[in-house]
């Protein structure tokens, strides 16, 4: 890349570059450019840039069908992207898939499926296993202690079918701890879970960021978003707002992200605030 | 040639004019229900019951045959397979509802096993005294060579009836394909007319067996009814389309059969249909591929031109090949990649219009969820000058561009 | 009694055995992921391959013929994909419109050509003529043993049987990839499983199969066994593994009983005449299908057992 000279313009053009990621420094665990994503013409992904800070835990948020997890399938390969380019550490992802965890929607898969709990767990050893690799004592072993730590060591043996909803999360969890990823990519790890199931989750989730992993979820209730997360990533088809959750979790953004949607006492539910009036109102209809 | 143009204008003698114009009438009444079947996602049911219809037909035949009739006749042919098409239907409904297996498991289980039966049952009717000139295999692909003034009355008698019930049906059955929620709240007793629908594939995988024959007649069913979604999104219009598309097959279909010698009529008719198809498929200007593919170029050059736009603006490298192509033919950058001076008027322009966009979405948050404000257009083409004077305002820029 | 049995019934019962496995275990994976009718699909895509291959070799011979078929079955595939992608239509439709047309377009070249003088017709298509398949120079268990004899084993049961060892080994050779990809496709794709590439080569497989049990057993045969001893062997268990196993132990079981029923069941109930073996075997596949909906232990999705 660096041979050719690629196109640009003097910065001196009197326009100011905006917050783009310093990825010359330290290549950031994931980082999106100008990725769009359409369905037919209807762009559900419109021309995003990403830039996860390293072990942080970011929540990507954003109103039904604001393309969250499109933009995660998008960032892994999973679903064609229109543009865009998508870097993990700094390298293309092709590469670097043996760093990353996926979880994706519990409801995405038929959980009628003829296999157990451990059999599950075990697909997140295939990149090491390959093909006709056996399954050795340690790797048992391996699937056994990641059951641990979501607390469904009891349940290896039984058929994912049976589990509840909550449960078949915690198996999908304990598939990525066996990855040991350094990129962890969840898609609503919270949708539909009891209690007990949600606090074992964040446990999980928060130990790995203290051990220097990068979690990326995309999060569906706002009201637990300061409580969990550090990074917040706003969408709605277009990119809102990136960043800490202290400074970019706020009444003004939530209200560019969910539009009237989101009612003002829902905003100051969350403790943000009273919601900013949009200080120039609409003049006229929009031209259709 | 001659004889193709004599079979189109049922020149052919009587018979010949009453099987054309029954198979038209069948044709129209399978692609219309074939329409609701399809967007009820059931298509292939259709292909459960049409094979289950075999046994049907040899048992019929036995029993006519016992009883010291006639086993060949159609009507109690007809009536034969209908019985177990039926019961292989509610098997499909039965597995699907009380075992932990999928319809499609459930559908291609019935329509082996019942057609393995049934050749059980053909190779027994061989074997009987009467059985070789019994002539059921004429069923399989269909065959109107030959056939009765009786059996061709039949046939037109059956398509009648069944498109007089799809007319009165076709209200309720519109709004059950296309929205079975709704439907029920509105008042529409769903599995009545689920179990009506049905109704009707049986009757007209039953009519259309001499003329298709049962490993075909699905087509009927099914290929009109895909090939019409290609040319409207109008859910009424979708039906009436089928109902065209199938009942041409059938006409020219059974005509071209009869102009030649060694022309089968059932794949005569799909061939035709399936010929009706492609047109729809590549042609038609609503979905059809070639249109789609259109559209879907201009959008993709529009968002890689304003990508790379954007990156020019923000004096970042544009990288992917497709961008660096698109600026380059419109004289944005040179082949050496430097700027020109295009480039830069528009990627400043575009910088802008993107700094606008992001205020206009907050503005008018509506628009911006339903997607009209996702900012691939010129701004100008979006909002009135009014509404990019106060987002100007808001942005603090001072020149107009 | 035994010599007529070596002669007559040994290899019918062999290659019916065999077809009816090789099926099976591809098609575990199709029920699995709801692909049944690609079954159905291919094996009513066989015919009009059989043909264009005759056409354009102009004889009837083996190789050509499946390489036809299974050209035949590979364009299916892509055409349905292409309609149901570009097309957007769903799967089911998709296929009814593509497998009717082009057995429409197998059955038209054939009555167009003239294949009276060979032995092609759409019957033998539809089902078979295992019975046809004798072993004339075999007089007793003893040719088993005898080179010369064995010289003049039908060639379909060799064919049949590399075939079923074909199938097996890229079974399990790719068990793993093919467990992940058919539970969960987006996991698959994230650990770098080509995930359309596995399941274009699970079509290819069992195209594989349908071919070299079609020219056997026909292709309604071949649907049946695609499906019906995969669906039972899926009421049966909870773990993929065994059901592999019951499926296979049906598909043999149906092919031995419909065998033996359509041979010698006639007979004891008086008739001399015999029924078409490929059509038992359906039936008595169907039967085992009927009594594992009715009793199989995993029948309902309520019903499940835990497994040690």
């Amino acid at each position: 890349m660096a041979a050719r000279q690629a196109p640009t313009l003097a910065a001196s053009d009197g326009i100011t570059r905006s917050a783009a990621p310093d990825a010359e420094t330290a290549p950031g665990p994931l980082a999106i450019r100008g990725m769009t994503i359409a369905y037919g013409e209807k762009p559900a992904v419109f021309s995003v840039d990403m830039s996860i800070t390293p072990g942080s835990m970011t929540a990507i948020i954003g109103p039904n069908g604001a393309g969250k997890s499109t933009l995660l399938k998008a960032a892994l390969g999973i679903v064609p992207a229109l543009s865009g380019t998508v870097t993990v550490f700094g390298r293309p992802i092709g590469e670097m898939g043996r760093r990353i965890a996926y979880v994706p929607q519990r409801a995405s898969v038929d959980w009628d499926f003829p296999a157990r709990v451990q059999d599950v767990v075990a697909m997140g050893l295939y990149r090491e296993l390959g093909l006709l690799g056996w399954m050795r004592p340690r790797d048992r072993e391996r699937v056994r202690d990641c059951l641990e730590r979501v607390h469904m060591a009891a349940f290896a043996g039984r058929q994912i079918g049976q589990l509840s909803g909550g449960q078949q999360q915690r198996v999908f969890l304990a598939r990525a701890l066996a990855q040991d990823a350094d990129l962890y990519l969840l898609d609503e790890p919270f949708a539909g879970v009891d209690a007990a199931t949600e606090a074992a989750i964040i446990g999980v989730l928060t130990a790995l960021r203290d051990a220097g992993r990068t979690i990326v979820c995309v999060h569906h209730d706002l009201s637990t978003v300061s409580a969990y997360f550090d990074h917040v990533f706003m969408i709605n088809v277009s990119r809102i707002a990136e960043g800490p959750v202290a400074t970019t979790f706020t009444a003004a953004n939530l209200q560019a992200t969910y539009g009237g949607r989101l009612l003002a006492a829902q905003i100051r539910d969350l403790g943000l605030g009273d919601v900013p009036r949009p200080d120039a109102p609409c003049p006229a209809p929009l031209r259709s | 040639m001659t004889a193709l143009i004599d079979a189109l204008l049922l020149r052919n003698g009587y018979n010949a004019a009453l099987v054309a114009i029954g198979a038209a009438v069948l044709g129209a009444s399978a692609g219309a229900t074939g329409t609701f079947l399809v967007l009820r996602k059931r298509a292939l049911v259709s292909d459960a019951v049409s094979h289950a219809t075999l046994p049907g037909i040899c048992l019929a035949f036995i029993a006519m045959t016992a009883l010291g009739g006639d086993g060949r006749n159609l009507a109690g042919l007809m009536l034969g397979s209908a019985a177990t098409a039926g019961l292989g239907l509610v098997l499909v409904e039965w597995i699907t509802r009380r075992t932990r297996l999928a319809e499609d498991a459930a559908i291609g289980a019935v329509l082996s096993v019942f057609f393995g039966f049934g050749v059980v049952l053909l190779t027994v009717i061989q074997n009987l005294p009467t059985g070789k000139q019994a002539g059921l295999q004429g069923f399989l692909l269909g065959s109107t060579a030959g056939m009765l003034y009786s059996e061709a009355l039949l046939i037109a008698f059956g398509g009648a009836l069944a498109a007089a019930a799809i007319l009165v049906l076709r209200r309720p059955m519109t709004m059950v394909a296309f929205d079975p929620g709704y439907a029920a709240t509105a008042g529409v007793p769903v599995r009545t007319v689920d179990l009506a629908m049905m109704g009707l594939v049986m009757a007209i995988t039953v009519i259309g067996l001499k003329i298709v024959g049962l490993v075909l007649i699905v087509a009927l069913l099914i290929i009109p009814a895909v090939a019409a979604r290609f040319w409207t999104e109008r859910s009424g219009h979708v039906a009436a389309i089928a109902a065209a598309i199938g009942g041409l097959s059938g006409y020219v279909g059974v005509a071209l059969s009869a102009s030649a010698p060694k022309l089968p009529t059932g794949p005569m008719v799909v061939l035709t249909c399936f010929a009706l198809f492609v047109i729809s498929l590549l042609m038609a200007p609503a979905r059809g591929i070639l249109a789609r593919a259109l559209r879907h170029r201009r959008f993709q050059i529009a968002v890689h031109r304003r990508q790379g736009l954007l990156a020019l603006a923000h004096g970042e490298p544009v990288i992917e090949p497709l961008t660096l192509r698109i600026l380059r033919r419109a004289g944005l950058i040179r082949a050496d990649g430097v700027v020109t001076e295009a480039g830069r008027a528009q990627a400043a322009k575009a910088l802008i219009d993107a700094r606008r966009y992001e205020i206009a979405r907050r503005m008018h948050h509506e628009e911006a969820i339903a997607g009209r404000l996702v900012g691939l257009e010129p701004i100008e083409t979006v909002l009135t000058p009014d509404e990019i004077r106060v987002i100007d305002q808001r942005l603090g820029v001072p020149r107009s561009v | 009694m035994s010599a007529e049995f070596v002669q007559l019934s040994l290899v019918p019962l062999l290659i019916g055995t065999l077809a009816a496995m090789a099926c099976a275990v591809p098609g575990n994976f199709l029920v699995l992921r709801r692909q049944a009718l690609m079954g159905d699909a291919i094996s009513h895509v066989v015919l009009p391959g059989i043909v264009a291959a005759f056409l354009i070799t102009g004889r009837v011979s083996t190789w050509p013929m499946m390489l036809g078929a299974a050209g035949a079955a590979v364009v299916a595939v892509v055409i349905i994909e292409l309609i149901r992608r570009i097309g957007r239509v769903e799967p089911g439709a998709a296929m009814g419109v593509t497998f009717t047309a082009m057995f429409a377009g197998g059955v038209l070249l054939l009555e167009q050509s003239d294949t009276s003088a060979v032995h092609l017709d759409v019957e033998h298509a539809l089902y078979g003529n295992l019975e046809s398949l004798v072993w004339l120079a075999a007089d007793g268990w003893a040719s088993l043993g005898d080179r010369a004899a064995l010289a003049d084993l039908p060639p379909e049961l060799l064919r049949m049987g590399m075939a079923a060892a074909l199938v097996l080994a890229l079974t399990a050779l790719f068990w793993r990839p093919l467990k992940i990809a058919t539970f969960d496709e987006g996991f698959a794709r994230s650990q770098g499983i080509p995930v359309r590439l596995l399941g274009f080569g699970l079509v290819v497989v069992a195209a594989i199969a349908a071919v070299a049990a079609f020219d056997a057993v026909g292709s309604i045969i071949v649907i049946a066994m695609f499906i019906c001893p995969p669906a039972a062997a899926r009421l049966m268990t909870n773990s993929l593994e065994r059901q592999l196993g019951w499926s296979m132990v049906f598909a043999a079981l149906a092919a031995i009983l419909g065998y033996v029923l359509a041979g010698y069941g006639p007979g004891w109930i008086g008739s001399p005449h015999a029924v078409s073996a490929s059509g038992m075997i359906a039936t008595i596949s169907g039967l085992i299908l009927a009594l594992a909906c009715l009793f199989g232990p995993a029948r309902s999705r309520l019903s499940a057992p835990s497994e040690p």
